[in-house]
């Protein structure tokens, strides 16, 4: 796994208190992680914060999954 | 005549600087602990006031789920925590005939989430001003009702759900709000919290610059000292109280637990000054009065006065000139006490925790002690009954409790024993 992908699952146990088994690439933040609205906004917030980027909302608004946000994030960072 | 519902109190839960839960608090309260200490929750080394009564031994994660903890301000845990014991005691939610669009939720804190302000200003400065790093939850952390929302998800209560602030009188307000809407029928019961968490740099710099805090820091373990004259300020406090209110009717409906009655209350405002009480205390007499005309009791047999003194110069003379006004020669054979020479100021708590003081003193029937006061200022000029030192077993039929706020908002509640 590459080292964006390790940092990301980190945000996302400790934002939305889930196993680190349970972050496969196909897991859908809402659906399968059960985040909220207001979890995922800040999941992006965190993103942003770690990797020093602008995630724009279009962008945000896509990213869907696990395996989105570290896609997105190994391309932009 | 009175025509009004009979109201009562079928359930309470605590988390306090003398106690995490009912049990411990009451055992604390009537041994006459101190929860005063150093400052544990922030550097407080350059601060005028270094100690403080804080929550002791509490771990979040007790309570909550890891993801929960962020999305609550202190205030609002503590506030989930009281609430959980209240409803558990009470037993109201097994009631199979309960109507859950009759539970309403009423929650008071002086401020609010002001810790969680602190922080998300602290790190937009530290993340050189960048305006996208401000948290989502930074609204719902912060606003005060967020807690009434908060007790109304998690049991599922559609009833009235909104909050009460008037400094340290929010959580009397909220009673008295309780009370008057179980009288008008608009609900059947309601869940009323009072939390205030106000130990963090805002809180006690903020209270400071206002000359309100006792400085007493090198010798803080009896700093708060209600009526003695040596007496230099209040003493912060933290944590929440909570209480199931319920009309007479339907908690005989469900063969509740009846702890007390609340019969009687008043509430007025000094319209003097922004935080000093006004010194002839002309209103809380007016208050006091209309409470007792309030609960039908004109010949005043009052037990045990649960006072608001804070350990300040001017609000713990006002409030005893008041008391012999209202009460005259008979003030001397009543129990006078002040509970926040243990627990401290609970500021938007201190309405509820010391109400649950006031129905604990009932059932137990004894008066908890005005703990660290020893010289008594001499302004007092008559010899009261202060409750020093000691509990004091009484027989206890009416307690009444004062609770003032900054804003010079005044409330007076009565408690009454209960018998069927």
């Amino acid at each position: 796994m590459s080292e964006i992908a390790e940092r990301v699952k980190k945000i996302i146990v400790e934002k939305l208190g889930v196993e680190e088994t349970e972050i496969t690439p196909e897991a859908n933040f809402e659906m399968d992680l059960k985040a909220d609205s207001l979890e995922t906004v800040e999941l992006i917030m965190e993103f942003e914060k770690e990797f020093n980027l602008v995630i724009p909302d279009e962008q945000a608004d896509k990213i869907k999954t696990v395996g989105e946000a570290i896609a997105f994030l190994e391309s932009n960072v | 005549m009175k025509f009004l519902k009979p109201v009562v109190i079928t359930g309470y839960g605590v988390i306090t600087p003398i106690g995490n839960n009912i049990q411990s608090f009451t055992n604390n309260l009537f041994l006459g602990k101190s929860g005063i200490g150093s400052i544990t929750k922030f550097d407080a080394s350059k601060f005028r006031t270094q100690f403080a009564c804080e929550v002791k031994n509490y771990q979040p994660e007790d309570f909550f789920e890891k993801k929960e903890v962020r999305k609550y301000d202190l205030f609002t845990q503590y506030a989930l925590v009281a609430t959980k014991e209240a409803i558990e005691h009470s037993g109201l939610l097994n009631y199979s005939n309960l109507d859950k669009e009759k539970v309403g939720v009423i929650s008071a804190s002086g401020v609010g989430g002001v810790q969680t302000f602190q922080q998300e200003m602290k790190t937009y400065y530290e993340q050189a001003k960048n305006p996208r790093y401000f948290n989502p939850f930074f609204v719902t952390k912060m606003l005060i009702d967020s807690v009434a929302g908060y007790v109304s998800i998690q049991y599922g209560l559609k009833g009235l759900n909104f909050s009460t602030v008037s400094a340290c009188a929010s959580s009397a307000h909220a009673i008295i709000s309780a009370v008057q809407n179980i009288q008008l029928g608009m609900a059947d019961a309601i869940i009323v919290a009072g939390s205030e968490a106000p130990i963090h740099e805002a809180g006690i710099g903020s209270f400071n610059a206002l000359r309100a805090l006792s400085e007493k820091n090198d010798n803080f373990e009896n700093a708060c000292r209600p009526f003695d004259k040596n007496r230099d300020g209040f003493v912060m406090g933290e944590g929440a109280g909570a209480l199931v209110i319920e009309s007479l009717e339907h908690a005989q409906k469900r063969g509740a637990n009846i702890l007390a009655e609340i019969s009687g209350y008043a509430m007025n405002a000094d319209a003097h000054h922004i935080t000093a009480p006004s010194p002839a205390g002309e209103m809380i007499i007016k208050n006091m009065q209309q409470a007792l005309a309030n609960a039908q009791i004109l010949n005043k047999p009052i037990d045990f006065i649960n006072t608001h003194a804070t350990s300040t110069p001017i609000g713990d003379i006002a409030e005893i000139n008041a008391l012999k006004t209202v009460f005259g020669k008979d003030l001397s054979s009543i129990n006078i006490s002040a509970p926040k020479s243990m627990t401290g100021h609970l500021l938007g708590a201190a309405g509820v925790t010391e109400s649950i003081i006031s129905i604990l003193a009932i059932q137990y029937q004894q008066v908890p002690p005005t703990i660290n006061t020893k010289e008594i200022d001499e302004q007092i000029g008559m010899d009261l009954n202060l409750t020093l030192g000691q509990t004091q077993k009484r027989n206890i039929k009416y307690v009444l409790n004062n609770n003032f706020g900054f804003g010079g908002h005044n409330t007076s509640l009565i408690f009454k024993k209960f018998t069927n």
